[in-house]
């Protein structure tokens, strides 16, 4: 409260403390309000800009939150980050996880109904490898909007990614099968080794009988699949021994290890309008049955073997005339009280279908006889006719046996109940068995054959035999021997009859000379009886006719006209 | 205290600097408008911080808004090969000691929590109980004053590990440390709340009525 604004000088010399000098005050004290102010502005704008830049936050329940963090988890679509996992906690019940995401302010659409989140963790399978960024960047929540605007909060989680994303081009179809095999979401789907589609789901039927496949066909192939389209199982490798040799069928090796379904229209005319959305088929086991004619009702029938059918499986074919018309089902051992035997009942199904036009044929004759066309009936009367089954092999290395449906020559005739349920079908010894039969029945009959005594007597004769030989060698042979001598003392004089200077040789020689004179004699004789036949009448004339007058002469002289 | 008489009864002034005692009459260190300068090495002369409460209150009350976005927002980012990890303060703490280092953990939750809020608590009370001038527990407050005066920078500790890593740990993908803008708030805070605390003059803890003694 001293002087105002003026600087006053101390007095040096006053003995007392100096006054302080007082200036003019620079700047006014609240002005360091502006401090806390700047501070509250910067606090608000963090505020104000959170509060512009939140999104809407939702909800998603998971069945665990393995792989999500809190505060770190982002959610992303098409890679592009969108929001943030906030919280994780449990549901009410303990059942599942609730995860709390705060979208963007720019997501909001996200958080309408018909979108689907799922988390993607990495998943390693046959077909591939998908989510293998999230190893090293950690899981996160992938997301498929819907067409929906309308908003939605709370959102049940899938587990597994969706197949296809929404709007994808395409179409979905079901397939049923007894089993699911090698297949797996996102098996590829084929049509002509072109992978065209995938498996998208597979869900147990209620009945817990069957397995429904879903697959998506993605555009523009899915028009190939048609009302009539079949599809089979191309998992694994289909091998098959034609007349052209070995032959392996495989869609790609992915599908060897993976699985896969493959499609393709039958052969032949066919509806080839395009199946609509959601369209059921059956699911083949593999292309030759799916290629197959539709087979039809199956028809259940029993057989009786009274021998063993080592080697009948279940699944085993059952032919007719060498068409596969069915499979064996059960094979069972029964106990007969009256023949005290153990006969085997097999079970089979048939599809009278295979049969083709012979069945159209039979029944349509049947009907023209007015006679009820069901199978039953016409197996009666072909049984009747001779038709038998037989257990047959199929397979001589392994064993295995097959019913064959036959028309057996003079079959002995059985009664037919064509009202039993199931029918009962006459059977016969298949031809192994009879072939087995003649066997035994020739080895019976070796069998009857006394090898013993006839052993026994050949032994005795043999003995007798000896005896002979040594009688023989010890008496005969001596015998022959001198026998011999004798003949060759024979012969020796025979010899020296024969040599040159004998008297015989000599008697001989004159002998032969007096024939040849007789001869030239007589052919003198025979010349001039020649000239002069007359002379066997007359005799020999003199001169001029000697043989006119010699024919008496001529008749006693021809042993003496030979003497000179 | 009211034995001791004060420099103001006293009409006396001394320099903070070169240490000359001057005589100012009653009351003229108060002028509006004006200041005193000391006739030797021409330093301001008060008796008293000039505006110490408001100063000190507004620094506080600024420090005390921007701790909030200081605890509030992420500090540090950790970028690991398969992880980014945002922290904040108090998540870094709990990270420490879930991960084994239960020491680091108290001292960083010790630099980070405890020193700032002491301050905030110990110069509110200060600021409160001067301006009422009460005489409760007078030497108490002022060895209050001097700790926080002590304590006050150690507060900066957080900063300086997130300058550090951030510095320190750059391995690119393997690992990676960023600071993120909370940190910024809770340099400031620090700062502000030094500032405030040297704004604040102790002498006034001593001021008031002494009618009780």
């Amino acid at each position: 409260m001293t002087d105002d604004s003026r600087i006053e000088p101390p007095p040096p010399n006053e003995g007392e403390l100096p006054r302080p000098v007082v200036k003019r005050r620079r700047f006014n004290a609240s002005l360091i309000w502006l401090v806390p102010a700047l501070a509250a502005l910067v606090g608000l704008s963090l505020v104000v800009n959170y509060w512009l830049q939140a999104g809407p936050q939702i909800s998603i329940s998971f069945q665990s939150a393995e792989g999500l963090d809190a505060g770190k988890t982002p959610v992303k679509y098409k890679n592009v980050v969108i929001g943030k996992v906030q919280k994780i906690r449990l549901s009410a019940d303990h059942k599942r996880v609730v995860v709390t995401v705060a979208l963007e302010k720019s997501a909001e659409s996200f958080a309408t109904e018909g979108t689907r989140y799922w988390v993607v963790r990495p998943r390693i399978g046959l077909g591939g490898v998908s989510g293998i960024d999230t190893l090293l960047s950690g899981s996160f929540i992938g997301v498929d909007v819907g067409d929906s605007s309308t908003p939605q909060e709370d959102f049940k989680g899938l587990e597994t990614p969706p197949s296809v994303n929404h709007g994808a081009p395409g179409r979905s179809y079901v397939l049923h099968t007894d089993d699911l095999g090698s297949l797996d979401i996102g098996s590829p789907v084929y049509y002509r080794r072109i992978q065209v589609g995938r498996v998208v789901s597979y869900d147990l039927d209620k009945d817990g009988k069957g397995i429904s496949i879903g697959i998506f066909v993605d555009g523009p192939n899915d028009k190939f699949v048609t009302v009539s389209t079949r599809f089979w199982n191309a998992s694994g490798i289909d091998l098959s021994l034609g007349a052209q040799g070995l032959k392996v069928n495989t869609q790609s090796l992915a599908s060897v290890l993976a699985g896969g379904i493959a499609f393709l229209d039958p052969r032949g005319p066919h509806d080839s309008t395009p199946a609509a959305e959601l369209t059921s088929y059956q699911l083949f086991a593999d292309q030759t049955t799916a290629m197959a004619p539709p087979d039809g009702e199956p028809h259940y029938f029993r057989m009786r073997f009274e021998q063993s059918v080592r080697g009948m499986a279940v699944d085993a074919p059952v032919e007719f005339l060498g068409i596969n018309i069915g499979k064996v089902v059960s094979v069972n051992l029964d106990y007969d009280e009256k023949t005290q035997r153990f006969p085997v009942i097999v079970g089979a199904v048939v599809y009278p279908q295979r049969l083709g036009k012979a069945y159209d044929k039979l029944v349509a004759l049947a009907k023209a006889r007015g006679e009820n066309p069901d199978l039953s009936q016409l197996l009666g009367r072909m049984v009747g006719q001779g038709l038998r089954a037989q257990a047959r092999t199929g397979n001589l290395l392994t064993g295995q046996l097959y019913v064959a449906l036959d028309f057996v020559p003079r079959a002995a005739p059985v009664v037919f109940d064509p009202n039993a349920k199931p029918l009962l079908i006459p059977t016969v010894p298949g031809s192994f068995d009879k072939l087995q039969e003649q066997m035994a029945s020739i080895v019976d009959k070796l069998d009857k054959i006394p090898f013993d005594s006839i052993g026994r007597n050949l032994d005795q004769t043999l003995a007798g035999l000896n005896a002979t030989l040594k009688q023989v060698n010890g008496q005969t042979l001596p015998a022959f021997n001198d026998t011999l001598k004798g003949v060759q003392k024979t012969m020796g004089t025979a010899s020296d009859a024969l040599s040159g200077d004998s008297p015989l040789q000599q008697n001989l020689g004159t002998t032969l000379e007096q024939v040849q004179r007789m001869a030239r004699s007589l052919r003198v004789l025979t010349d001039y009886l020649g000239e002069h036949p007359e002379a066997l009448v007359r005799g020999r004339r003199p001169d001029d006719k000697p043989a006119t007058n010699t024919p008496p002469a001529a008749a006693a002289k021809p042993s003496q006209g030979s003497q000179p | 205290m009211s034995a001791f008489p004060r420099a103001a009864e006293l009409g006396l002034i001394g320099c903070h600097v070169c240490g000359l005692t001057c005589r100012s009459g009653p009351g003229d260190a108060y002028l509006e408008g004006g200041h005193m300068v000391c006739p030797r090495c021409g330093s301001a002369l008060h008796r008293r911080k000039p505006n110490s409460f408001v100063r000190t209150w507004a620094l506080l009350i600024a420090g005390f808004l921007l701790y909030i976005p200081a605890n509030v927002l992420p500090i540090m980012r950790t970028a690991s090969l398969n992880d980014i990890d945002d922290n904040t303060i108090i998540s870094g703490v709990v990270e420490l000691w879930v991960k084994g280092s239960p020491d680091l953990a108290v001292i960083v939750f010790t630099a980070s929590i405890v020193v700032p809020m002491l301050k905030f608590l110990s110069m509110g009370t200060l600021l409160l109980s001067s301006q009422r001038g009460s005489d409760w527990a007078r030497p108490q407050r002022a060895k209050l004053y001097r700790l926080v005066e002590f304590i006050g920078y150690w507060s900066m500790l957080d900063v300086f590990v997130v300058a550090l890593l951030t510095a320190l740990v750059r391995f690119g993908l393997l690992s990676l440390v960023e600071p993120l803008p909370g940190v910024i708030f809770f340099g400031l805070t620090v700062v502000l709340t030094m500032l405030a605390s040297m704004s604040f003059d102790p002498r006034l803890i001593w001021d008031g009525r002494d009618t009780d003694d």
